[in-house]
């Protein structure tokens, strides 16, 4: 059992040894992609067969520094991340054989792969990481590895502009992750998880306090919640499309997984108070990550906006969870965390899904502004059906998977309007409301992601000439979307696994979850809520054809004419007098104006400038203030260079001075040793 | 036995919705001081529609296509969930409030879908407002229930239904503030004024009708039918849960 998941890990790293040697040979590139899908599918074995038999595993390197242990340790939590990551790596490589070929030319595929590899090394790592040291060395491997795949494209400005933010946030989250684990390390002196997991209760509130704040930010950074979330999509657009969607999909969820490892597992009865934070920052995150997608008219950009919506969910489900656990009601927390780890792996199946649809959309394009793009859904039928999949599972809608995490959520976010207490009573309300308003925001989202680039005329010359893509890419999209549809139908089977999963955590040993499923359908706390997904997959699917068939027995007879639209009597319409991506949302944009702040710029041009009659040409520009950028990383940045300025006095470039420097920092030191 | 009311369910409100908004027409008309056509008039219309050749946009893609039988489909199947003619079937067999609101989502989904699917100026600008609206109802529509389900502690609809009957009055008060927000939701789900005029073709005031602007024939007909469906189905939902 244990030799598959080496096994997988040696593939991979082969494989990005051998990238390297091929590299020479751009037709060999494909050999990679291939060493990684072969890795990350004996992963996948690996995984599947670990939440079957409910096994944890524990392997201890000792290496000859101190403290240092390559210590490994897959409990079935981590063996469900494992599944997510190598579920999405797979069709995720499987597209980068064919994806990748486009930049032979300019770039060095052989690097690219290597990085790759790498990555997907780095990622089973950190979840199996059980030493603290270990831990943030395979986790700044993880960051590294990822930051030179977003910089791939290093011609462009742009991408090395990308990079640098991620490169500054991820380097700032590890700060905060390293703060926490040294304060773990000296009050219970040991880097090993297992240790601080025994220990944990005799450390002083006040540290508890700075730790758990320490890890929310640093863990948080990486999974990107609402204000930390700047680099998301930033580096997400920047990125090959199928490394985004392993980044969107997968990287950030280790986040998330070590938010609820360390929350659930090692450092267990966590104070109320983490709860609400948490549900707060998921609320939060989840309204603002759909309203600033609405207002984005880059595909990559729109979709990574998303990732910090359903982060939020996801946070909605652990935060519910964690105060659930907090209030000793362990059965309602289990049913709270079942939808975060529900949604977890949804989301990294419908994100990926979009991400690998945009890709391809992209490659066709060569633009990532969805204006430009339009009437697709003609020239790529498959890829189309694919990516409204993709949308309708993200906006939450049945069948698919998506709906049924967000039930959960839901519910368990209505368990906890029905507790008795004010206070904890607003939160959830709280929490439910910025969900419900997500999951309508998302739909119009998508309304508009999905329009825009698929129906109507195509808008640009590129989008005229686009063809549909290669099959290889077809197959690892349609792979996703049919996840999408079965784990949401047979999402009974799913959540029953899930379950399993959660009831091994030693919070809830022994416990029952107030969520059980009968037979096909779910059924929350005896009668409170049912759902019966296959049963409502069947009735739709059932309505939709009878209707179909009996209008055509009924109007069989009639004809259907094929004309132009109809165009006010005036000339033929043209792709001018569609709508826009921009003035889709703009009505929702100015409903929330005090949120997006909203700005617009008129410049007229006249023709004689006395006479303001004519006008030569017309601007108006339309645009929205980063108020993150605006008004925390602006000032938080200003402040630095002032700091620095003046911190810069003290170096005036005279050894005499220097001198004084050292004989004053001696002195210092000699009445400090003495006292 | 249940399996019958279930088929009785589906059929009865699909014969009737076209009669209810043959009512609600009359009514309108009779407050505007005209005479109105008969309440059997949208029959008539319906008929007339199935019978018509269909003129279709030729960049009209399979989702211009398909959307008109789904949401048919999906408006006959939205009763399941909710209990109509004293029918108490296996509580289990289909879902809570939840999935009925989601299904009105999904035919929001597709109808602002086709609005932009032919490209005209109208059909965009149609499903912008209605999304922008749907966006906003939806939270509406689910507080809305949120109150009587925690009165009643269950989300089922069929639950919620019979238990509210059997309250006392006091408990009511809850019952009121949430009928307001459910008519404010009803009125902007179903296009009504001041949402929406589903009588309107100006394309400064128009929501619904500027979406399914390029339907015809027998794929009108399906939508507004679906419509009619939808709008009987919410007055049956108030009815039940706020007036038990």
């Amino acid at each position: 059992m244990q030799n598959l998941f080496f096994t997988s890990l040696l593939v991979l790293t082969g494989g990005s040894i051998i990238s390297l040697i091929v590299q020479r040979d751009t037709k060999l590139s494909y050999v990679s992609s291939v060493f990684s899908m072969f890795g990350s599918l004996l992963a996948l074995i690996f995984s599947i067969g670990a939440l079957i038999t409910q096994s944890t595993l524990t392997t201890t390197l000792p290496t000859s520094f101190p403290m240092f242990n390559i210590s490994l340790h897959i409990d079935p939590l981590a063996a469900f991340f494992i599944l997510i990551v190598s579920l999405i790596a797979l069709p995720a490589s499987l597209y980068g054989i064919v994806y990748m070929k486009q930049y032979a030319i300019e770039y060095n595929l052989g690097v690219f792969g290597f990085f790759y590899n790498i990555f997907l090394i780095s990622l089973l790592l950190v979840i199996t990481a059980h030493n603290a040291l270990y831990f943030l060395f395979v986790w700044e491997i993880m960051s590294l590895s990822s930051l030179f795949l977003v910089i791939f494209e290093n011609k462009k400005l742009q991408i090395i502009k990308s990079g640098f933010i991620y490169f500054i946030m991820t380097h700032a989250a590890t700060a905060f992750i390293l703060l926490s684990f040294l304060l773990l390390f000296q009050f219970t002196g040991s880097f090993d998880f297992e240790t601080i997991k025994q220990h944990f209760a005799s450390i002083p509130f006040v540290i508890q306090t700075i730790i758990f704040l320490c890890m929310i930010i640093g863990f948080g950074t990486k999974a990107g919640i609402v204000p930390f979330h700047i680099w998301l999509p930033w580096a997400h657009s920047a990125a090959p499309s199928h490394v985004s969607s392993l980044m969107s999909g997968v990287m950030i969820k280790i986040g998330i997984f070590m938010l609820f490892k360390m929350f659930l597992d090692i450092l267990p009865q966590t104070p109320l108070w983490l709860g609400y934070v948490v549900l707060i920052i998921g609320a939060v995150s989840s309204i603002l990550g759909v309203l600033y997608a609405l207002s984005e008219h880059d595909i990559k950009r729109l979709l990574a906006y998303h990732s910090i919506e359903n982060i939020g969910i996801i946070l909605l489900g652990l935060g519910s969870g964690l105060i659930f656990i907090a209030l000793k009601q362990p059965s309602l927390a289990m049913l709270a965390i079942t939808a975060g780890l529900f949604h977890t792996l949804n989301h990294a199946v419908f994100k990926s899904l979009l991400f690998l649809g945009a890709g391809s959309v992209i490659s066709q394009t060569h633009t990532r502004n969805i204006e430009e793009y339009g009437g697709l859904i003609k020239l790529m039928p498959y890829t189309a059906i694919f990516f409204l999949v993709g949308a309708v599972a993200i906006s939450g809608l049945p069948p698919f998977n998506g709906f049924v995490s967000e039930w959960l959520t839901f519910q368990s976010l209505f368990s906890g309007i029905a507790t008795s207490s004010i206070l904890i009573k607003s939160i959830f309300i709280f929490g439910a409301a910025c969900l419900t308003f997500t999951g309508g925001l998302a739909a119009a989202c998508f309304v508009k992601a999905f329009g825009i680039t698929f129906l109507a005329r195509s808008r640009s010359i590129e989008s005229e000439k686009a063809t549909e893509v290669s099959p290889l890419l077809l197959i690892s999209m349609g792979t996703l979307a049919v996840l999408c549809l079965t784990l949401g139908v047979f999402s009974f089977f799913v959540i029953t696994n899930i379950q399993l999963i959660v009831k091994s955590l030693s919070l809830f040993a022994s416990k029952t979850s107030s969520l059980s499923s009968t037979g096909i359908s779910l059924q929350v706390n005896q009668n409170v809520a049912h759902l019966n997904m296959p049963v409502i997959f069947l009735v739709m699917a059932v309505f939709i054809a009878l209707s179909f068939g009996l209008v055509y027995i009924v109007s069989r007879k009639q004809k259907v004419v094929l004309r132009t639209v109809w165009d006010c009597g005036f000339n033929a319409l043209s792709p001018k007098m569609e709508i826009t991506a921009t003035g889709f949302s703009r009505t929702l944009i100015l409903i929330f104006r005090g949120i997006f702040q909203p700005s617009k710029q008129h410049e007229i041009e006249y023709v004689d400038a006395d006479i303001r009659y004519f006008s030569k040409s017309k601007t108006v520009t339309l645009g929205i203030v980063n108020i993150y950028e605006a008004y925390l990383y602006y000032p938080l940045h200003n402040g630095l260079s002032i700091i620095s300025k003046q911190i810069r006095k003290i170096q005036s470039g005279n050894v005499n001075q220097y001198l004084l420097y050292i004989f004053i920092l001696l002195l210092g030191l000699l009445i400090f040793a003495r006292y | 036995m249940s399996i019958f009311i279930i088929i009785l369910k589906l059929i009865l409100l699909p014969t009737l919705s076209p009669l209810c908004v043959g009512i609600v027409r009359k009514v309108k008309a009779y407050m505007q001081n005209r005479r109105g056509a008969g309440i059997f008039q949208p029959y008539y219309d319906l008929w007339k529609l199935f019978h018509k050749d269909e003129v279709i946009a030729r960049d009209a893609s399979w989702i211009f296509y398909l959307t008109p039988f789904l949401l048919f489909g999906l408006s006959i199947l939205l009763p399941l969930g909710i209990p109509l003619l004293g029918s108490i079937e296996s509580l289990s067999f289909f879902g809570d409030f939840i999935i009925t609101i989601y299904l009105l989502a999904t035919m929001t989904f597709f109808i602002a879908l086709s609005g932009l699917d032919v490209g005209s100026a109208f059909g965009g600008f149609g499903s912008s407002r209605e999304m922008t609206i749907a966006a906003l109802t939806e939270g509406t529509l689910l507080f809305s229930f949120l109150p009587i389900a925690l009165v009643t502690h269950t989300t089922n609809v069929i639950l919620m239904a019979t238990t509210a009957s059997g309250l006392p009055f006091f408990n009511y008060l809850p019952f009121v503030i949430a009928f307001m927000g459910f008519f404010i939701a009803l009125m902007a789900e179903t296009g009504r004024i001041p949402f929406d005029n589903p009588s309107t073709h100006l394309e400064l005031t128009m929501i619904h009708e500027a979406m399914i602007l390029e339907y015809s024939g027998k794929r009108l007909a399906l939508i507004e039918w679906a419509n009619a469906n939808k709008f009987i189905f919410f007055i049956i939902l108030g009815v039940n849960l706020f007036f038990p």
